[in-house]
């Protein structure tokens, strides 16, 4: 049997996604949404997965909550597999898991009071004593910044967007989770507001001792919280790596498309005219073979004929191509994977 | 400057009436840009950038109060009968929306659309004004420009909508093109893509451009001279380099350091701007950043700063306690 070939963490990770796949269905069609995702995520670590709208990363977030079922592979939470598993076991797993979500207004229910909706999770996960669950929401409120007071009684509406975020940690906060998958979670906030929220991410995650899955579309904001970085596209995994690894050496070609587009506040810095590099082809039918080749620089005959695999181009940088920036462009190895 | 200006704005404010007061969404607004440069605004949501941007295309909502001055190429786009402003508009001032499925008509064709511009302003007969929009489509890099004519815009992805939105403004060889947020709604690579578009449709057509945004980096390399709005007014403007290197205004400079950098360590703490913007309905009597801001002092709170220019020429700013300045703070 083909092992699969996947960045491997040290240690039990507390997260191991194998061989995932999900499908949607569009009419006839199928959206190959993630197609064969193998990662690991380590306690404590926070992996940032990168790549643009309609790559995947968001239902591959939804897919290890099983909020999407994966058609095929499997998700194994310290040692659980989750697709595996059903109603109350799955629901009692999920505890240990949040998600928080890009629009903090419209992810509040606008009818209910601010402390009913961070006790929610706790109604739900059977804390029955309403002094308690009123002494967790005053304290995980305190956290995130909110004076308990003045934000308990109040309705969403009556809070901007920072804050809104605000609540919408609290509350995933409140059930003391070990992993928290956050997809895009200050793509809507403005950039003054942004900071803060990122930083209150690192903060809680040093004192809660989360382990974080990240998800954004901005590799700067990706790699400010990042340990290690994904980069994926169009339902691949096209190269992980530590952060500041891949962004000073990348070995993708299309990771090294992101960070050239990234602007740069700095007037110094001639923005590079963009090759014509063109538009991501639609998921319902890839492009054999590698499927960033119809825009890749570096393509030939055997990126169509033949999917690359990820491999480690240098210690723990794990790139799937066939001609990559680096590692001296041994493409023709059939390229061991070591596991760390 | 010597030439004159294209457009100069002049003490534009704009008020609109709410449930709560009224709301001065723009602030006495003082700007101007010459042919063929391009000017940032830059500003985060609610700062008035965008209202600013439809005071100046008279395109304001129907209950919105202005005041001030828009002179065009010689003429007061405030008191212009709107028959002369409508051939104006789309003719020599052409604009940019930020979500082009919104700004293009879903129910028409991207050829019609097209056509239809080109015959209304310019008065070409069908043929020569399909034959124009085919040349435009291709000039904005979109692939196989004949078939595209006869799709609809929903056939097309957020990119290429973009671009055909693009074409459109570009049709009638404006004067000015105005470009409200243009590459928001899409994703970075495209991002780079379309602007590098739009700065070479501009040198190739000498057209003025303002590209409104909330991102500094946009504006950072490509543009002339860039306007900092905060809470309805602009609180710094100055010629690009400048502005960056040599910033008086405690909010841009915190506002550029709020941005992740991509050369940064991983986990480093990013300093941010405490607080949020003031309500708008609340008018405040001194600075409107002070509240936030570490310099301020008890002046600051009491007494509006005024928009002056000091220091090199064309830098312009609002503070009392400005940064950067032999008499300010040591930054």
């Amino acid at each position: 049997m083909m092992q699969p070939v996947s960045p491997s963490v040290a240690g039990a990770p507390l997260l191991r996604v194998e061989n995932l796949v999900v499908e949607y269905p569009v009419g006839n069609k199928i959206v190959h949404a993630v197609s064969s995702v193998s990662l690991e995520i380590a306690r404590g670590e926070t992996l940032g997965l990168v790549g643009e709208s309609g790559c995947g990363k968001s239902t591959l977030g939804r897919a290890v909550l099983q909020l999407r079922r994966p058609v095929s592979g499997k998700v194994l939470f310290d040692g659980h597999d989750l697709t595996a598993m059903q109603g109350d076991t799955l629901r009692r797993m999920r505890r240990r898991v949040q998600l928080i979500f890009q629009d903090p207004i419209a992810s509040l229910n606008p009818r209910r009071r601010i402390g009913d909706i961070i006790a929610e999770p706790l109604v739900i996960s059977g804390v029955r004593d309403p002094k308690e669950r009123e002494q967790l929401v005053h304290d995980v409120l305190g956290a995130v910044g909110l004076d308990p007071e003045l934000v308990m009684g109040r309705l969403p509406h009556e809070f901007s967007g920072g804050q809104c975020q605000r609540i919408c940690i609290a509350r995933a906060l409140v059930l003391s989770p070990e992993f928290i998958i956050c997809d895009e979670p200050v793509s809507a906030l403005d950039v003054s507001i942004r900071a803060q929220i990122l930083n209150l991410l690192e903060e809680m995650k040093t004192r809660y001792g989360l382990t974080l899955l990240f998800i954004a579309h901005d590799l700067a904001v990706v790699k400010a919280v990042s340990d290690r970085v994904a980069v994926m596209y169009l339902g691949r995994l096209c190269e992980v790596g530590p952060s500041e690894q891949l962004f000073a050496q990348p070995a993708h070609p299309y990771t090294a498309l992101l960070i050239e587009a990234i602007p740069v506040p700095d007037p110094d810095v001639r923005p590079a005219e963009s090759v014509a590099v063109g538009e991501p082809p639609s998921p319902i039918a890839p492009p054999s073979g590698c499927r960033f080749r119809t825009r890749c620089p570096r393509a030939d005959q055997r990126c169509s004929d033949e999917m690359p695999e990820l491999r480690e181009v240098a210690p723990e940088q794990f790139a799937a191509c066939h001609h990559p920036l680096i590692g001296a462009g041994q493409a023709s190895n059939n390229g061991e994977s070591r596991s760390i | 400057m010597t030439e004159p200006a294209l457009l100069s704005v002049e003490g534009v404010s704009v008020d609109l009436p709410t449930p709560r007061g009224n709301l001065r969404a723009v602030d006495q607004v003082d700007l101007s840009i010459g042919a063929g440069r391009t000017l940032g605004i830059v500003g985060e949501s609610g700062c008035g950038k965008t209202m600013l941007s439809r005071a100046i295309l008279q395109l304001l909502p129907k209950k919105a109060k202005l005041s001030g001055r828009v002179m065009f190429d010689g003429q007061d786009l405030v008191h212009l009968e709107p028959e002369r402003l409508r051939k104006l508009r789309g003719r020599s001032l052409a604009v940019v929306f930020q979500d082009p499925m919104t700004s293009l008509n879903p129910v028409l064709t991207i050829g019609t659309q097209l056509i239809e511009t080109l015959q209304e302003h310019l008065e070409l007969d069908g043929q020569a004004a399909r034959m124009r929009s085919v040349e435009l489509l291709a000039a904005v890099g979109i692939p196989a420009p004949e078939q595209r004519l006869m799709q609809y815009p929903h056939q097309l992805s957020g990119g290429m909508r973009q671009r055909v939105a693009i074409a459109i403004a570009l049709s009638c060889e404006p004067k000015l093109l105005i470009a409200d947020e243009p590459t928001t709604a899409l994703d970075v690579t495209i991002q780079a893509q379309i602007l590098d578009l739009l700065a070479r449709e501009q040198r190739r057509r000498h057209m003025a451009m303002i590209i409104i945004t909330h991102d500094l980096g946009v504006v950072a390399g490509r543009t002339d001279e860039v306007a900092v709005m905060y809470a309805g007014r602009v609180v710094e403007r100055a010629p690009t380099p400048d502005l960056f290197k040599k910033m008086h205004m405690p909010y841009t400079e915190a506002l550029l350091a709020a941005i992740p950098k991509i050369d940064a360590r991983p986990h480093t703490p990013l300093p941010a701007i405490s607080g949020r913007p003031p309500d708008p309905t609340r008018p405040t009597t001194g600075c409107s950043f002070a509240p936030r801001c570490r310099y301020a002092w008890a002046q600051c709170h009491g007494e509006k700063p005024r928009l002056e220019e000091a220091g090199s020429p064309g830098h312009q700013f609002a503070c009392f306690r400005p940064i950067n300045t032999a008499a300010g703070v040591p930054a």
